[in-house]
């Protein structure tokens, strides 16, 4: 704990600190998923996820290995993909919002059962 | 620069070229010129997969990123094969009026999907492996909502797009802690230096499940039944076969190069998802009365069987589970080419409305018939040794918990017989006011479906095809 408040205090924040922030990040994003009942609320839930393995990655990069780039550009991979997942899962929400005229996951869009 | 290591990617570059003159074509094609654009773009396609068979490569590009052996080139090839038999299938629901002003883009869809899968399965580094699934999956979404003016194609699209996404991102997440354990994201790498600690198990649970979210199995496989059930059949098919098929193989790879040190983990995680898989989803087929939601079910048991052979670890495991695939392709391509025709000509996809079809229509009765019995696992039929090389390989190693497993996978099989009759019940016992009339299949369906039947007469009889796909297993 000694160690823990000093390198606070030199300004060097440890890496277990990142690494809760993200997986609280990630569970937050799960959670979200599980229960949010409006459709872009849910894609935001999986944009939290998606940014907590971002943020893992640079942080791993950074503090275990920095002498690579391997990370970083996993990073930017992971980005681009998800603003290409986001539009096409738009693009399937607004045909359902002109098919049903509502964007919550409720009866409405949920014929297909058992 | 050097270029000679694009050399080693043929597949990729084919499949490239056809992309490239098929979206060329659709772009700047008059509407005379686009009449024949149907059949080009299946010969097109035809002459790719036969070119296949001859690139035989077995080198790594890129440092590693990229690898190519022969047994990604015969799955590649028996992907290629799958989708042209996709191809032939979608004509007279490409050429309907709703869709065929977008009958180049189902073209360009596919191919990009493949393209993907062939990324995913040669890949040799998380970031090519991660890349290529998502190009995978992400354009297949589109697919399943192909159909704007039907609203179950819709909603179909919206769950496999959100489950396509949480389980990447569970997937990454899991691939950051590989990361973070070994600082290297090369499999070669991987497979050497990881160790078996609390870290990398989470990590590979967390990979892992991303890609069962993929070959859906049955924790994860909630949105296989609503997605097959909406989207448009030649879809559906595509998804049951071809996705998974891809995606399975990525699942070995993955477990023999990268986890083999995790071995005895990973082995008890098939042993448990492989028994609960195969029971959850034929007891939930016996209820199903539309037919695609009933193939959906039938398709996550076949799941289970696939990663029955996978359990013991083996080449010989590697190759019952390629042989799996390629014998499931061509059943499913017959029974998806049944219901194609009768969707087409009538509309119709529940059980009850093929009773007496056997009357009207006996041949695609019988095509039916056989291919439900290759589902099943019937002796003549190549399903029977698929089921027989998946049950010796998971029985190699003669502990008690493999006999129970496959034991249980044997009482399974004759609950999936049950369900699999009851659609040949519909047919030639029960009879029926409204049968559907008697009609003439389209030339491009039947041309699928007899090439299907051909193989699923003659892929287990003769020995050939299960020989290559051992000999390419053993070499990676």
């Amino acid at each position: 704990m000694g160690e823990f408040i000093t390198n606070l205090l030199n300004n060097t924040i440890p890496i277990e600190l990142y690494l809760a922030v993200t997986t609280i990040v990630f569970f937050v994003g799960v959670y979200g998923f599980l229960s949010r009942k409006n459709m872009i609320m849910v894609l935001i839930s999986i944009e939290l996820m998606l940014n907590a393995a971002d943020i893992n990655f640079a942080v791993f990069n950074r503090y275990l290995y920095p002498g690579q780039l391997e990370g970083f550009y996993f990073t930017l991979f992971a980005i681009a993909i998800a603003a290409a997942e986001a539009a096409i899962a738009i693009a399937i929400i607004i045909n359902i919002y002109r098919k049903v005229h509502t964007i919550y996951v409720d009866e409405d869009v949920s014929k297909m059962k058992y | 620069m050097d270029l000679s290591n694009y050399l080693l990617m043929k597949h990729e570059l084919s499949l490239i070229v056809v992309f490239l003159i098929l979206m060329i074509y659709d772009l700047f094609a008059s509407d005379k010129a686009k009449k024949y654009f149907f059949p080009i773009a299946c010969t097109l396609f035809l002459i790719h997969t036969v070119l296949g068979f001859f690139f035989h490569d077995s080198s790594t590009a890129f440092g590693g990123m990229f690898v190519a052996g022969p047994a990604q080139a015969l799955v590649k090839n028996i992907l290629n094969v799958g989708l042209f038999l996709v191809f032939l299938q979608a004509k007279t629901w490409l050429a309907s009026e709703e869709s065929i002003i977008k009958r180049g883009e189902f073209f360009m869809l596919t191919l990009l999907t493949l393209f993907g899968m062939y990324l995913m399965i040669s890949s040799g580094n998380f970031l090519l492996f991660y890349i290529g699934l998502e190009t995978a999956s992400l354009p297949i979404a589109a697919l399943v909502a192909f159909d704007k003016h039907r609203y179950e194609s819709a909603e179909a699209g919206l769950k496999f797009i959100f489950n396509a996404i949480f389980s990447s991102a569970v997937m990454i997440f899991g691939i950051s802690f590989v990361y973070g354990a070994c600082g290297t994201l090369y499999f070669a790498d991987l497979g050497s230096s990881i160790s078996s600690t609390p870290l990398t198990i989470m990590a590979m649970i967390l990979v892992l499940s991303g890609l069962f979210f993929k070959i859906s199995l049955v924790p994860f496989h909630a949105w296989a039944p609503d997605t097959y059930q909406g989207a448009p059949t030649n879809v559906t098919f595509y998804l049951s076969t071809i996705s998974k098929g891809a995606a399975v193989f990525a699942l070995i790879v993955l477990l023999y190069t990268v986890f083999p040190v995790l071995f005895p983990t990973w082995q008890g995680i098939l042993w448990i998802l492989s028994l609960v898989t195969i029971t959850v989803g034929n007891l939930f087929a016996l209820r199903q009365k539309n037919m695609k939601r009933f193939l959906a079910f039938s398709s996550i048991s076949q799941a289970g069987y696939i990663l029955l052979s996978i359990y013991s670890g083996t080449a010989q495991g590697m190759a019952a589970s390629v042989f799996y695939i390629f014998v499931y392709i061509f059943s499913n391509a017959a029974v998806f080419g049944v219901i194609t025709a009768i969707e087409n000509k009538s509309g119709k996809i529940n059980m009850d409305d093929y009773n007496g079809l056997y009357k009207t229509n006996p041949k695609l009765s019988i095509v039916m018939m056989i291919a439900m019995f290759s589902l099943a696992g019937m002796p003549p039929t190549a399903g029977f040794f698929s089921k027989m090389f998946v049950f010796t390989a998971a029985m190699q190693s003669l502990s008690t918990a493999s006999i129970i497993l496959v034991v249980i996978a044997f009482v399974n099989t004759v609950i999936s017989l049950y369900y699999y009759l009851l659609v040949v019940k519909a047919m030639f016992v029960t009879p029926s006011n409204q049968p559907i009339e008697p009609f003439q299949t389209e030339g491009y369906l039947k041309t699928s479906v007899l090439l299907s039947l051909f193989g699923i007469l003659l892929i287990g009889l003769i020995s050939f095809f299960y020989q290559q796909i051992s000999l390419a297993s053993f070499g990676l």
